[in-house]
């Protein structure tokens, strides 16, 4: 593995690996050493949760950062050619880690850098440490990724976790769940991927009412943002449909966890925070984890 | 006195036979021929045993290679090539689909960061449902490829 670019990149054995390495790393948080090694943290997008992430996990193994967000203090605003500003960076780091909001922009950095690019969010096309740090979440609280019933709510439309997260379980032989709105709804595309791959999955466009969670193993929330309602009654009428909270739980199983990429707006009640349920805030703390092995991993045994 | 037609058949060059009637445009496109100066020609609707119409075009002192042909297989997959050399067939060949496209196909998609920076395509191709599908390498969206342009 030379980059982290894609979820469609990593065979499931190399998923594995990288799961087992946190694993490694969670119980032993001294097994990794980078000392003198620099990681850019290039957010051409703002994104303070997940740079912070990243730049936790780097100090963490003793490693260092040099971070640059936005565009305003950057010479991106002087008209440098971006992949001039990227071939520069290499000669400074040894790994660069990038989010941008445009598509396949770390696909491009990593075809013309010579040192590992992470990609830390393109646009609307992938966000592959999310992806893995939700499997590496689902792995700790059920034990096991294979044949799980997984429901995932909100915005299954646009959410670009949503997508990575469903690739990636589809290795696993999951059952699939899917509530939202009408127009927000999982994709065709995702949906004939799963398809082809013979994978059972429910389609509910109306209310998530509570006895369709009975049988789930793992509930994903995601934001249903404003901006994607033609008006503010629209997005009135919706809200309270897809937002999850205490008393809805009150007959699920008990291994079920709720999960959240976070940050989160009205679609999951505080009332869930205190239920045994509740992962959300230990999910994000995975991503340290998750994120400390695959810079480990990209730089080699150290 | 009758004037000798125009059209004789050729000498060296290629035949473009079994195009699928009303693609004939396309692979015209894919071929650059509107900026070919040699002698060519495009005929359109003929009825053919092995499929229903068809259309067909014959270029002269252009010989095209197995992967300019392989070209035409997205847009005419059941299309068969023969070079024709002194008049004579020498080689006949079917068109067969390429795994992926270089340099080729604009991609759709307006954020998609080989329509920002100056950055060669790269397009992967299959088969699927409703047609050819191609899938860009960068931003991995798919597309049918009657919905994309390509690059001349």
């Amino acid at each position: 593995m030379k980059n982290l670019i894609s979820m469609q990149d990593l065979s499931k054995k190399e998923i594995l690996n990288l799961l087992q390495l946190a694993f490694q790393i969670e119980e032993n948080p001294d097994s990794v050493d980078l000392q003198r090694k620099v990681a850019a943290l290039l957010f051409f997008e703002p994104s303070t949760r997940t740079m912070f992430s990243f730049d936790t996990a780097m100090k963490r193994m003793n490693g260092e950062t040099i971070i640059m967000s936005g565009v305003d203090n950057t010479s991106t605003k002087k008209g440098e050619i971006f992949a001039d500003t990227l071939k520069t960076i290499a000669q400074y780091a040894d790994i660069i880690i990038m989010r941008s909001p445009i598509e396949g922009a770390a696909r491009y950095a990593s075809e013309i850098v010579e040192i590992p690019v992470v990609n830390a969010g393109d646009g609307a096309n992938q966000h592959p440490t999310q992806a893995l740090l939700d499997l590496y979440s689902i792995l700790k609280t059920q034990n096991k990724l294979e044949n799980l019933k997984i429901g995932i709510a909100g915005d299954l439309k646009f959410g670009r976790t949503v997508h990575s997260l469903v690739q990636a379980m589809s290795l696993f032989d999951p059952e699939f769940k899917f509530f939202s709105p009408g127009f927000l709804k999982i994709p065709e595309n995702i949906q004939s991927f799963l398809k082809k791959r013979k994978i059972i999955f429910g389609e509910y466009d109306e209310d998530m009412k509570p006895n369709l969670l009975n049988d789930l193993d793992i509930l994903y929330v995601t934001r249903i943002q404003k901006e994607r309602f033609a008006s503010s009654e629209d997005y009135e009428k919706v809200r309270g449909s897809y937002c999850l909270s205490e008393e809805m739980l009150t007959h699920v199983k008990s291994n079920l966890k709720v999960l959240h990429p976070l940050p989160r707006v009205d679609e999951l009640s505080t009332d869930v925070d205190d239920t045994k349920y509740a992962y959300y805030f230990q999910q994000a703390q995975n991503g340290v984890f998750v994120r400390q092995a695959i810079i480990k991993t990209l730089l080699g045994g150290v | 006195m009758r004037k000798a037609l125009q059209v004789k058949p050729l000498e060296n060059g290629t035949v473009i036979d079994h195009i699928q009637a009303g693609r004939a445009g396309k692979v015209s496109r894919i071929l650059g021929l509107e900026n070919f100066f040699n002698m060519w020609i495009m005929a359109c609707n003929l009825d053919s045993k092995a499929i229903e119409k068809k259309d067909m075009i014959k270029i002269e002192g252009r010989e095209l290679s197995s992967q300019e042909s392989n070209l035409i297989a997205l847009v005419a997959p059941n299309a068969t090539i023969s070079i024709i050399k002194e008049g004579e067939v020498v080689e006949k060949r079917k068109v067969v689909l390429p795994a992926s496209v270089h340099n080729f196909i604009i991609c759709p998609n307006p954020n998609c960061i080989t329509n920002i920076e100056d950055v060669n395509t790269n397009f992967k191709v299959d088969k699927g449902d409703h047609g050819i599908e191609v899938e860009c390498c960068f931003c991995e969206k798919k597309y049918l490829i009657d919905g994309v342009k390509i690059r001349t």
